[in-house]
């Protein structure tokens, strides 16, 4: 595997060509008419434009990431998150055209990238699911009412195709229920070319807790233990952090040992996130879904493991068996956080805040801090992509000595010309009730008056 | 009295649902941006006629602060 395309964009594409560097690869940007001054294009040894600014018709086309790997020689093709990195039909195209693809299998893909079948998987290997109804396909709702009884209310109305909280949405009661599943179903149709959907039972007060496992392909699997990314804005991770503040020991293994299970029983390949609902008040908890990627939040994995995750994918997609890589030798040192910092407006809505990045200065990296990003000063901020300007994290001996960290860290993170999230982040770092270590998914929602006034 | 419609946020034109003559209720979503991947409605001020629509579905690179609709 000497040359490889990062089918990507922004801090993702940046960091996977920083692994790839290090492994002694070339390296293939891609770039759309609107990122051709990208710092991930002037990482990359080369790089190809591949389009007009539309996502859909660069970074989600197909044709021409295949043409840019046939023209520069590529013999693999990285996906990042996002775009097409959970695209089997991708994957196969990749593999078809006799590139290695830096991923799951697509029939992995597949099985865990429809949320409905996956919960059957996980169901299968034995993880317990949160209560849900069969699938709904577009304007076929009859029955509705039923399922959701059977559900229970208050539940969720989920896009079969959706992700990452996209085509999401809460129901109270059945006076709702037929009115917000059709919205649902127009929003994925439109969004996901699929207005699939089906009802989940929603948790009032809920953590989000995933377990970072590795897959060797051919039915070994390790977890890199937890991470909680309950702080959440729009169902959209804004702080994450691993240990999970305040969950019993015990919870942690029987959630960990069950995501390995689910990970071992599909010959699962490469890195995955199997995530959890988790009861806040309880500790029950169910599988909610999979994802079959390297995650946004995977640094402070890093931090505490010590490993690489881009290098473990990329040295397992080169074909190493990495048969040193055992459960026992994944040790987990101190605490990490990670802040994504986005361009918007916490104050109006978290309104998206495109515009020229006048000031950018993040805090110096080392002794515990780390920051990845895609950006730098005199760049404008598009409205075209993802808001996340940059990610900081700090990794401490202890979760006090993180936070201080992030605390001094934030205090150093200077934009202007935008807005940012900078200071509602620091008010999270330093709400008491994030101190003490009360996270749950509705967190921002009950602290607004302290933390976007 | 007039009301302009500004854009709260440079960005993309999404779905434009007012037309010139339009008469409005206030709190109608007059049109959706698209920006950064989030669904930005912009809703009537106040009730009124629609005046101008200076926006289409489509634009791209339009700039915060922009009068894209005026009631009256």
């Amino acid at each position: 595997m000497n040359k490889i395309l990062i089918a990507n964009r922004g801090e993702i594409a940046c960091r996977v060509l920083r692994s790839a560097h290090a492994l002694g690869a070339r390296t293939v940007a891609v770039y759309s008419d609107a990122d051709r001054d990208a710092l991930h294009v002037a990482s990359a040894h080369e790089a190809v434009h591949i389009g007009p600014a539309k996502a859909a018709e660069s970074y989600l086309n197909v044709e021409a990431l295949l043409a840019a790997a046939a023209s520069t020689g590529a013999t693999a093709i990285h996906p990042g998150y996002g775009f097409l990195a959970e695209n089997a039909a991708f994957a196969a195209r990749v593999i078809a055209a006799g590139l290695v693809w830096v991923g799951p299998t697509p029939e992995q893909i597949d099985a865990m990238g429809d949320k409905e079948r996956a919960r059957r998987s996980a169901s299968a290997a034995g993880l317990p699911v949160v209560p849900g109804s069969p699938r709904f396909a577009l304007d076929e709702l009859e029955g509705l009412e039923a399922a959701a009884a059977a559900v229970g209310y208050p539940l969720l109305v989920k896009a079969s195709a959706g992700g990452g909280g996209i085509g999401m949405r809460l129901v109270e009661g059945e006076a709702q229920l037929r009115k917000t599943t059709q919205a649902t179903q127009s929003m994925a149709a439109r969004s996901f070319g699929d207005g699939t959907i089906f009802l989940e039972r929603y948790i009032p007060r809920a953590r989000h807790v995933e377990i970072q496992v590795f897959g060797f392909g051919d039915g070994r699997a390790i977890h890199l233990f937890e991470r909680d990314c309950s702080i959440q804005r729009r169902y959209q991770k804004v702080v994450e952090e691993t240990r999970a503040p305040g969950l019993p020991d015990a919870v942690r293994a029987q959630m960990a040992n069950a995501a390995t299970a689910l990970a071992a029983s599909q010959h699962y390949r490469g890195a995955g996130t199997v995530e959890f609902i988790v009861d806040a008040e309880t500790f029950e908890f169910f599988f909610l879904e999979m994802n079959t990627r390297i995650q946004v939040e995977h640094p402070i994995t890093e931090c505490v493991t010590g490993l690489d995750l881009v290098e473990l994918q990329l040295r397992l997609a080169g074909g190493e068996a990495l048969a040193g890589l055992t459960q026992a030798q994944v040790k987990l040192t101190g605490h990490a956080v990670e802040c994504r910092l986005y361009a918007e407006n916490p104050a109006k809505m978290f309104l998206p805040s495109p515009g020229k990045l006048v000031k950018f200065q993040l805090p110096s990296p080392g002794d515990g801090v780390r920051v990845d990003t895609g950006v730098r000063e005199g760049d404008t901020i598009t409205p075209y992509y993802d808001p996340m300007l940059a990610k900081i994290i700090c990794h401490a001996p202890t979760r006090a000595a993180a936070l201080a960290k992030m605390t001094l860290a934030l205090a150093a993170t200077q934009v202007e010309g935008i807005w940012t999230n900078v200071e509602f982040l620091r008010r999270v770092i330093a709400h008491p009730a994030f101190e003490r270590g009360a996270v749950f998914t509705g967190f921002i929602e009950a602290h607004k008056a302290d933390l976007l006034a | 009295m007039a009301h302009e419609v500004e854009l709260q946020t440079a960005g993309n034109m999404w779905k434009v649902m007012v037309k010139p003559g339009d008469t409005v209720a206030a709190g109608d979503t007059l049109f959706i941006m698209e920006v950064m991947k989030m669904e930005v409605p912009h809703e009537a001020p106040a009730d009124g006629v629609v005046r101008a629509v200076n926006i289409h579905e489509g634009d791209e690179g339009l700039d915060a602060g922009f009068i894209a609709v005026v009631i009256d």
